[in-house]
């Protein structure tokens, strides 16, 4: 008989893949009704440990036992019939459904009987409203959801299915501040429910503000374990990456020039009125404000990828009109998209492939690829970079998140733009790579690079930039110089109404 | 163990060629009359087209893309070649010229609605296989016509050494480079993998989707200008069914028909191994019904294969 007091038991959990110890002697415990932190930066295991107990794949040594009793997950079906739950950043939901359909979409067609659609309804409103959240509309597609309100609809499908564990992978990755409020109390009413959680997030503050215990890993090894209300920020920090990190958001010594990029007035149909700013050669200009309030889109525009209505854009000195990416790349200009997977990386392809793809004309010789060039110039600029991987020509989804990041990063450079647009850079990075990250925006901008960074996290704007502007519904409602840069300010100018 | 797993992989890298190396010795051994210089020979000659449509059906699939059409054009270029000999006197050089030049304009129709009209491949070149095949009948009005001697007959001659065979074997080699060794061949790849991100870094993506449809056109045309001048007949009816052919050939060969992987050695290997299959078959008169029924199963068993290969890279 194992220990009961506990939901859920992992013991000495090993995971081989080829010659890498993805997961070395890990264990982890957590009692019902618990909110337990799973910390470790990209790499350290958090996915491989969460994919064996969802069944996507099975561990080669180790025991896993529910309730005092062991329990031998194979599958994700054994994981499903056992209560076990996940709740990945990329949902399991049919977007041409509507939300009914999804949260009852394995107990639709029983026994060949055709479906009771008001009975679907009825009983998809009560579960919603169990959660607070009465207000989604059983009826509507999935897919025309917000991604907060598809998140809730994926929890609900789970619950629906009576998970007695739910673990949450960054659920907060894509939220704004309301919605990452409203997920946590929904968090705190399945922990008075019972539900025992596993919550994998980076961001330190919302592990304070959530959980109770925590376990740490690292490198694919068990670190510690505990409760939360026990250790600082700065103990878990350290037990993550090993060292004290002694400055978040190193020092830059850059000198702001001469004006390399200015918007005038510029509009588009989607999100984008009337929009103007400037930023110079060394300068580290932030874009703040809530998710949709149209700070990428203004990007795109001056990128060319969206269409403007009306405004100018001048590009050193030089009015540009781009029509296509080319374009704007052509002229120096590099955006770095907030989604990695969709549309930065090409993730099937290698690393090498990913690194040049902007920069062709720098690799090849009358449209030939110097191959033997092209591996030593990869070579070069990765480790200058302090990237991690095996071989040039692995692809990069072998890569952790933080690495693949760098791969993007590495193309723009390559592609020796004059300014670059930084979408969410450290979106999905974790703590020790978020550093790296920033000493390269800080050598880019020593380099002369003008910056841009789009950012939801505040503390990155305020660590990182020179100057910031601060969009609500698709206008510039605020500049912040650095001195007058904190939280406050920025929500007042982001939560503005007119 | 590590070594172990080292020779497994290479062994799953390259199951294109031994499955091939096992059929070749397969049928050496099911049949005398095989391993002949004049039934290998034959092989070549009559394969020459068909490999030809697959590499260009190759470089749409690494898009991820489909062309549908490559049948039809086919016929359009045999049908069309032959017209202008026979009808309209144009010296054979000149009539395999134009016929090129119209095959690349199908290409082009069919890469324009892909690339610029935002057609699915599927459709679009539906649509243009469709046409063709209607091209191709109204020009011949659906009967054969036969040259003289000493016209497209000449690619076929010993004597030059037998044109087609180097002609294709030439065309091969300039894909293997094109697919390898240059910025062309790498940027096909990179649209088949993810078109947005690479649209993003700058890259013009809708010429190279325009592309590869025109690159398909001209081949299928090179093909059935060759099958026309192995018969001296120009056919309206030939090619049918041929893009099927041509589509199994690159997923032997271990291409994803969503696109970004795939080479053009293994395509050729691909079409190669679908041929002796049919070699063998006739050798060892095996009717025409069932060898499809064979052919099909065969399919899905390399098919199968490549699925463990990809299984076991992850």
């Amino acid at each position: 008989m194992e220990n009961a007091q506990y939901r859920l038991e992992m013991k000495n959990i090993s995971k081989q893949f080829g010659g890498i110890r993805a997961l070395d002697d890990v264990s982890v415990q957590v009692r019902p009704g618990e909110i337990h932190a799973l910390i470790g930066e990209n790499g350290a295991g958090k996915s491989t440990l969460i994919k064996i107990l969802s069944g996507a794949y099975t561990r080669d040594t180790g025991k896993i036992c529910m309730d005092g009793q062991e329990v031998n997950i194979a599958s994700p079906l054994d994981a499903k019939n056992l209560g076990i739950a996940v709740i990945y950043q990329e949902f399991m939901l049919a977007p041409d459904l509507t939300v009914a359909e999804n949260i009852y979409i394995d107990k639709l067609a029983g026994k060949g009987k055709l479906i009771n659609w008001k009975k679907l309804k009825q009983d998809a409103k009560e579960r919603l409203e169990e959660l607070g959240f009465g207000n989604i509309s059983t009826m509507e597609k999935v897919g025309r959801l917000s991604v907060a309100h598809q998140q809730i609809v994926e929890i609900c499908k789970c619950l629906t299915r009576n998970a007695k564990i739910l673990i949450l992978d960054e659920p907060t990755a894509v939220l704004t501040v309301t919605e990452i409020e409203k997920l946590f109390s929904l968090i705190r009413l399945l922990k008075q429910k019972g539900v025992s959680i596993i919550f994998v997030s980076h961001h330190m503050n919302e592990i304070f503000e959530l959980c109770d215990s925590y376990t740490v890993l690292k490198d694919g090894k068990y670190v510690n374990n505990g409760m939360v209300q026990d250790v600082t920020t700065n103990d878990l920090i350290h037990m993550m990456i090993g060292r004290e990190l002694t400055q978040m958001f190193p020092k830059r010594n850059a000198k702001i020039g001469e004006v390399i990029l200015k918007v005038e007035n510029l509009k588009a149909e989607n999100k984008v009125d009337n929009v103007s700013f400037e930023v110079r050669s060394g300068e580290v200009l932030g874009f703040s404000g809530l998710v949709g309030s149209g700070r990428t889109e203004t990007m795109r525009v001056i990128f060319g990828v969206d269409k403007k209505t009306s405004g100018k854009i001048t590009f050193m000195g030089e009015e540009i009109q781009p029509r296509e990416p080319k374009d704007a790349v052509q002229k120096g200009l590099g955006y770095l998209s907030e989604n990695r997977k969709s549309l930065g990386l090409l993730i099937n392809q290698s690393i090498r492939m990913n690194t040049t793809l902007a920069s062709l004309n720098k690799v090849t010789n009358k449209g030939f690829i110097r191959h033997k060039y092209e591996k030593e110039y990869v070579k070069n600029l990765l480790s200058q970079m302090s990237t991690k991987y095996g071989d040039m020509d692995d692809k990069v989804n072998s890569l952790s998140g933080g690495n693949q990041q760098k791969i993007s990063f590495a193309k723009w450079i390559s592609a020796d733009c004059k300014c670059i647009v930084f979408d969410e850079p450290t979106r999905g990075v974790d703590v020790g790579a978020k550093v790296e990250i920033y000493e390269l925006i800080n050598r880019l901008a020593e380099q002369g690079v003008a910056v841009i960074i789009i950012s939801s996290e505040m503390t990155e704007i305020i660590g990182m930039c020179d100057r910031t502007v601060v969009m609500a519904r698709g206008r510039i409602t605020g500049e912040i110089g650095k001195e007058y840069l904190n939280e406050g300010t920025i929500i007042k100018f982001a939560m503005k109404e007119d | 163990m590590k070594k172990n797993n080292k020779v497994g992989k290479i062994l799953l890298d390259n199951n294109t060629y031994i499955i091939f190396l096992a059929l070749f010795i397969i049928c050496c051994l099911l049949s005398d009359k095989f391993f002949s210089y004049l039934n290998l020979r034959n092989i070549l000659l009559q394969q020459a087209g068909p490999i030809l449509v697959a590499v260009g059906m190759l470089m749409v699939i690494l898009t991820g893309g489909i062309d549908l059409s490559v049948g039809s054009v086919m016929a359009v270029g045999s049908s069309l070649a032959a017209v202008l000999m026979s009808s309209m006197n144009v010296p054979w050089g000149l009539a395999i010229l134009i016929a090129l030049a119209v095959g690349v304009v199908l290409g082009a129709f069919t890469g324009f609605l892909v690339a610029y009209l935002n057609f699915q491949g599927f459709v679009a070149s539906l649509a243009v296989m469709t046409i063709a095949r209607g091209i191709a009948y109204t020009i011949t009005n659906a009967t054969p016509v036969n040259l003289k001697s000493g016209t497209l007959n000449t690619l076929t001659s010993k004597q030059f050494g037998y044109p087609i065979i180097i002609i294709t074997i030439l065309m091969i080699l300039i894909f293997i480079i094109l697919e390898k060794y240059t910025a062309y061949g790498r940027i096909v790849i990179a649209v088949g993998s993810n078109s947005e991100a690479v649209k993003l870094s700058g890259i013009r993506v809708k010429r190279y989707l325009l592309s590869v449809y025109v690159i398909s056109g001209f081949l299928a045309t090179l093909a059935g200008i060759f099958i026309a001048a192995r018969s001296n007949v120009g056919n309206s009816t030939i090619g049918e069914g041929q893009e099927l052919d041509a589509i199994a050939a690159c997923v032997i060969g271990g291409a994803s028909l969503a696109g970004g992987k795939g080479s053009v050695t293994k395509t050729v290997i691909g079409a190669l191994t679908l041929a002796l299959i049919g070699n063998i078959m006739n050798l060892l008169a095996v009717p025409a019904y069932p060898q499809r029924i064979i052919k099909g199963f065969i399919i899905i068993v390399a098919v199968l294969l490549q699925v463990v290969t990809d299984r076991d890279k992850q």
